[in-house]
């Protein structure tokens, strides 16, 4: 497609006509719910962003099928099996957010979407709640696959069945969800380059856990700053006062840091 | 309207836009003239507020672009017709400007038979797009909010004859509907014909700017004769300011003038024109050639 141009439409002139959109009413900006509705989209609207969403269903439903095919029967209960699923969930949501927070720049979109709206404040918002609610969907769907995959291993194999999910276990897969894509939205806004970000966050927990094991001296504080380690009692809601304070520091380290300074790099670099 | 006021940027000691202060007014068309990297992208880029100004001020409809309320409503802008997903149709990409800027799915249609690109071609992934596809593609998309201003910079690039020609007519009629266009081209003849305004920039500071018929009429009278000294000591004792050329004389004052004077010398003209054109051109290509990458290749 190297051919020049050759088209001249009939201009309707009415069409071309500038139109005065005078600046009254409302507050500055474009209303959030647009904004949101917006980046929503935009994280499903690409090959990228939906087979970043297939990949992630296709592996929970293989996991749960092989568990349930050759796993043992008497430990495959709700719980065990909405485990499974999570796991390589854990993995993939900081993907989903590193996505939608790179998007902008890798592909240079950032031209339109920051033009459209200058207050990039709020787009960094609006990305941030969109991440949220598709990680919400995730969630929810994870939920549902672990039922179904449940309901079918009792009824049709000799599997356990046991519906063993407390509502703690339960807000602890919600908030552990909602903390690893905004791990993955830190990290994208922080790097602005999908590649770099991915690799940091894949490695850098990674490079933590040696550090620690490696140096005895780091086991104390990294039972504070392991964000794998302090979501475990997450999951299994067995989360104590204790658990909680790990839990906060580590989110603050590993995502709310991240997040201020790589929303601070998307406030002021300059978009090309 | 656009006003700008000593805008200028420097990345460490370079200087990419220097000083520049300008105005388009509503129903005019200002053409930003210059060879490439002279910082026309820079200075738009400013004008938007995609890139901090180290120093100076821009203003769009009376208001810095940031403060605007719903710029995606007021003014139209395309800076790079490539920065688009490539994975996105062409149809996604109006859809995904239209919730933001809060215009109907028809917008969307209108905008895509403005441009002419069909439904098919709506439908296909930008990766596929041609240049012209993807310029008339971010045209639509500039177009979609029915703005007040438009900013486009290089909006010919990649359009054929045809095409360029197409698309002045689109502007000069936004224009005279009382719009404000700002474009950009390193080509002058692009603009020359559509510009009301001209404003040429060489390496971040402008050059030159003025209506077009003052930058044309500065280009003078260019005359050629059997006996250009004789002619060329005539013009000197009427102390009408005349210089050499290799051409012949380019004298600074009407060709009426010049015709009259070579007839009461009774000196056989073989050329006599206005600057034209031609003359803007060279003081275009005079003008950048010093301060143009290529130098005097250009």
């Amino acid at each position: 497609m190297t051919t020049t141009d050759t088209r001249a439409p009939e201009v309707d002139p009415s069409l071309v006509q500038p139109t005065a959109t005078p600046d009254t009413g409302g507050r500055p900006g474009v209303p959030m719910p647009r904004l949101v509705h917006v980046e929503l989209r935009k994280m499903v609207d690409t090959r990228a962003g939906r087979w970043m969403l297939v990949t992630m269903s296709t592996i929970s439903v293989v996991v749960l099928a092989v568990f349930l095919i050759w796993g043992p029967a008497d430990e495959a209960t709700y719980g065990t099996l909405l485990g499974l699923t999570s796991f390589p969930l854990v993995v993939l949501l900081p993907i989903l957010g590193i996505m939608a927070a790179t998007a902008e720049w890798s592909q240079r979109t950032g031209l339109v979407t920051f033009t459209l709206e200058p207050r990039r404040g709020r787009v960094v918002l609006a990305k941030v709640v969109a991440a949220l609610l598709l990680g919400l969907v995730v969630t929810a769907t994870a939920f549902a696959a672990a039922a179904v995959a449940n309901v079918l291993g009792a009824s049709v194999g000799d599997a356990n069945g046991a519906w063993d999910v407390t509502w703690q276990v339960t807000l602890g897969v919600i908030l552990g969800f909602a903390i690893f894509v905004l791990q993955g939205l830190a990290f994208g806004f922080v790097f602005l380059n999908t590649p770099f970000a991915i690799v940091a966050s894949l490695l850098l927990p990674t490079i933590w856990s040696i550090a620690v094991s490696l140096v005895s001296s780091l086991s104390g504080p990294s039972k504070w700053l392991d964000l794998n380690q302090v979501t475990e009692p997450l999951f299994s809601g067995s989360m104590t006062g204790e658990n909680w304070g790990q839990l906060t520091t580590s989110f603050g380290v590993w995502v709310l840091l991240p997040l201020l300074v790589g929303a601070w790099r998307v406030l002021h670099r300059e978009v090309k | 309207m656009i006003t700008v006021e000593n805008l200028t940027k420097r990345y460490g000691g370079f200087t990419a836009v220097d000083d520049i202060s300008f105005d388009v007014r509503p129903g005019s068309v200002v053409g930003f003239l210059g060879p490439n990297g002279a910082g026309k992208s820079t200075a738009m880029r400013m004008m938007t507020g995609l890139t901090p100004a180290t120093s100076g001020r821009s203003s769009v409809l009376g208001k810095p672009y940031r403060d605007l309320h719903n710029p995606g409503r007021q003014v139209g802008v395309m800076l790079d017709a490539s920065a688009q997903h490539p994975g996105r149709t062409g149809r996604e990409v109006l859809r995904l400007a239209a919730i933001q800027i809060g215009v109907t799915k028809s917008r969307v249609d209108e905008a895509l038979a403005l441009v002419g690109l069909t439904d098919e071609e709506a439908g296909r992934r930008v990766r596929n797009y041609s240049l012209g596809m993807r310029q008339r593609l971010g045209l639509a998309s500039a177009l979609l909010g029915q703005p007040e201003v438009l900013i486009l910079d290089e909006p010919a690039n990649g359009l054929d004859p045809q095409g360029i020609h197409w698309m002045r007519g689109l502007l000069r009629g936004f224009a005279d509907g009382g719009g404000t266009v700002l474009l950009s081209s390193h080509l002058l003849h692009e603009v020359q014909v559509i510009a009301d305004d001209l404003v040429m920039i060489g390496r971040g500071r402008i050059v030159a700017q003025g209506t077009k018929d003052e930058l044309l009429s500065r280009g003078g009278t260019t005359v050629r004769s059997t006996d250009d000294r004789a002619l060329y000591a005539a013009l000197e004792r009427a102390e009408v300011p005349v210089t050499r050329v290799a051409s012949g004389l380019v004298v600074d004052a009407e060709p009426g003038i010049v015709g009259q004077m070579a007839l009461d010398e009774r000196i056989v003209l073989l050329e006599l024109r206005s600057g034209g054109s031609e003359g803007l051109e060279e003081m275009f290509l005079s003008l950048t050639a010093a301060t143009s990458r290529e130098g005097t290749a250009a």
